[in-house]
């Protein structure tokens, strides 16, 4: 049994007297996808940042490979190969696709202080990383970014991390804001992460996304994990009424068919 | 934009998609436009300006000379905006540099490459505080370089008046850095049209074929990302403002050496004409997006326009309205000029 890629055990984190994450254990794999669900103000969005180097825990540990690790900024992260893509993150619309993929680590030709951007080598490239991850409509690397549809702008910067050796991918909200068959093109580009042996932390809200590639789901609710299990051990409708803290939605869905019961099968009027 | 996007509709449908393709590609440059801009403006004026000689050598280089002074320091301006900052204290480091540069060459008769190392050196310091203040400080540069912009003046004239208890001051110069910095040369050209040449062509490569400017590019694109990415992004936005300042200091120096005298007053037309000459060249306002060739070509559309109209039977006056307009239409074809770089790539999908 070899160890997880990255492991957090009872990390806390607070800024000042406000706790944000309690207690927080997880373990990520690799070629797995562990799904964190949360509902807004969950401790997400903090989550994220104390995984990719941003905040430091104030208490527990983080481990990759079995070692404990930890990170004073963000580029340490990456160079141990933890990416974190956010949404639209890491793509510049007015640049073109091969330029996109190499910001920062341009290859180049030429020698001495006349060293040139290999704009036909970055474009190959680039092209062909992100045809391996199935977009197939990118032929062109001159073309600019923000053409592209907001799928292809997320496929092209996880490709962009893959390229560059990323073991950990943390995708943050990566189907919020697309439609649905554009999510679903994420969702597949995921899943090839994932088949080529990366473990992906995948940040999500729309349990319909998570079960589509998750292996290993976490609800994190207030700063605390709520419930930790596996693919199969749950439906989506308790999967959703964790996510919005408890037995809610059941009830929410029991009071309203109480009234339609009492009333001729009319929903209640919307508050005023 | 809705005609953007049925016009958009419409591409795939048309049998001739190698057409498609070049016009495309031709719209990702925003250097085309200022071009066909600036084509437009030079035979507008070699028309009504032909009987006064707008064409001869003279009515060339008179533009051609007040397009290098501009043009030297409008495009680092433009790789500032590119990457998202604006600089105007150059209205103050360009009488800066041309009275340090009369005051310890004419004033106290030191070397004139002493003077030069001074008048650098200052700039280079200028630059650097500008940017310091708008990395560590995150105040809008437009505020702080407003700030050293007053400033830059201020200590201007205190110290000429502290120094030399004079606001002018002349300056005569050996011949090697007359001829370099200062003179008509042949068509009377100034020194100063091949210096511009000379750094448009540096920058250019910096900006469009050295790594680097793929790093102005993104930091103009996304801060946030391109700091994610590893590029030093506030070492690279001082060193933007540093090129800035000592661009503007060549600028005064070329002057200097060529009227052989210097005056401490702000050149406040200087900052419009830079931001006119890299907006009408197709530099995004917002940065992430321009070209050296786009400045350029804006630079000579003003020039032309300030100095032709002298050629022309048109009232001076009207110059300030031409360059109005033109600022606005070319406002108006760099958002158009993008969406269509945007959607024409697009549309390829076709294919």
């Amino acid at each position: 049994m070899t160890a997880p890629v990255l492991e957090m055990r009872n990390v806390d984190k607070s800024f000042g007297p406000i706790d944000v994450l309690h207690e927080i254990s997880l373990k990520v794999n690799a070629g797995e996808v562990l799904c964190l669900l949360g509902d807004n103000g969950a401790g997400k969005s903090t989550l994220i940042k104390t995984l990719s180097g941003v905040h430091k825990p104030t208490r527990g540990e983080m481990l990759m490979d079995g070692e404990p690790v930890s990170f004073s900024n963000p580029k340490q992260a990456q160079e141990l190969g933890i990416a974190t893509v956010h949404q639209f993150g890491g793509t510049y619309p007015l640049m073109s696709v091969g330029r996109n993929f190499f910001v920062g680590a341009e290859p180049t030709k030429g020698f001495g202080p006349f060293k040139v951007f290999d704009r036909q080598k970055a474009n190959a490239i680039a092209v062909e990383a992100v045809q391996n991850f199935g977009i197939t409509r990118i032929t062109d690397g001159d073309r600019l970014v923000g053409g592209l549809s907001g799928g292809e702008r997320q496929s092209l910067a996880i490709a962009r991390a893959v390229h560059f050796g990323a073991r950990v991918l943390i995708l943050d909200e990566p189907t919020a804001a697309l439609g649905v068959k554009q999510a679903a093109h994420v969702l597949r580009i995921v899943n090839e992460a994932k088949r080529r042996g990366l473990a992906v932390i995948f940040i999500t809200h729309q349990v319909m996304h998570a079960m589509a590639v998750g292996d290993h789901f976490a609800v994190l609710i207030r700063g605390a994990i709520a419930a930790d299990f596996r693919k199969g051990e749950k439906t989506r409708e308790e999967i959703a009424d964790l996510m919005a803290g408890g037995e809610s939605m059941a009830d929410l869905e029991a009071s309203i068919e109480g009234y339609m019961e009492t009333h001729d099968g009319h929903p209640p009027a919307p508050a005023h | 934009m809705t005609m953007e996007s049925t016009s958009q509709t419409s591409q795939p449908a048309r049998p001739s998609t190698s057409q498609a393709f070049s016009l495309g590609a031709l719209f990702r440059r925003p250097e085309v436009g200022a071009f066909m801009g600036m084509v437009l403006v030079f035979v507008f004026f070699a028309y009504f300006g032909y009987d006064r000689n707008f064409l001869s050598p003279f009515g060339t280089s008179s533009w051609v000379n007040m397009a290098s002074t501009i043009g030297i320091i409008a495009i680092p301006v433009g790789f500032l905006m590119i990457a998202g900052e604006l600089d105007i204290s150059i209205g103050a480091m360009v009488p800066a540099a041309k009275m340090s540069m009369a005051v310890a060459c004419g004033y106290y008769g030191l070397p004139f490459v002493v003077g030069l190392l001074i008048t650098f050196g200052i700039a280079f310091v200028v630059g650097w505080i500008n940017g310091m203040l708008v990395t560590r400080t995150k105040v809008p540069s437009l505020i702080v370089t407003l700030a050293t912009l007053f400033a830059v003046s201020g200590l201007t004239l205190f110290l000429s008046l502290l120094l030399t208890d004079t606001t002018s001051q002349a300056l005569t110069s050996p011949g090697w850095a007359k001829s370099l910095f200062g003179d008509y040369h042949f068509w009377g050209f100034q020194s100063s049209v091949f210096w511009w040449i000379a750094i448009a062509a540096v920058l250019y490569y910096v900006l469009h074929l050295s790594p680097w400017g793929n790093w102005i590019l993104a930091l103009g694109g996304d801060k946030e990302s391109a700091r994610n990415a590893g590029i030093p992004i506030d070492r690279l936005k001082i060193s933007l403002f540093i090129l800035t300042a000592m661009a503007a200091a060549l600028s005064g120096v070329c002057e200097t050496v060529l009227s052989n005298s210097a005056t401490t007053t702000t050149n406040f037309a200087l900052i419009f004409n830079c931001i006119i000459a890299v907006v009408v060249g197709g530099v995004l306002l917002t940065g992430g997006f321009g070209t050296v060739a786009g400045v350029f070509f804006g630079t000579a559309t003003l020039a032309i326009v300030q100095q032709g109209i002298g050629y022309t039977p048109f009232d001076r006056n009207l110059s300030s309205l031409i360059i109005g307009v033109m600022l606005l239409i070319a406002v108006l074809m760099n958002d158009t000029f993008r969406n269509m770089a945007t959607s024409m790539s697009a549309s390829k999908k076709g294919k």
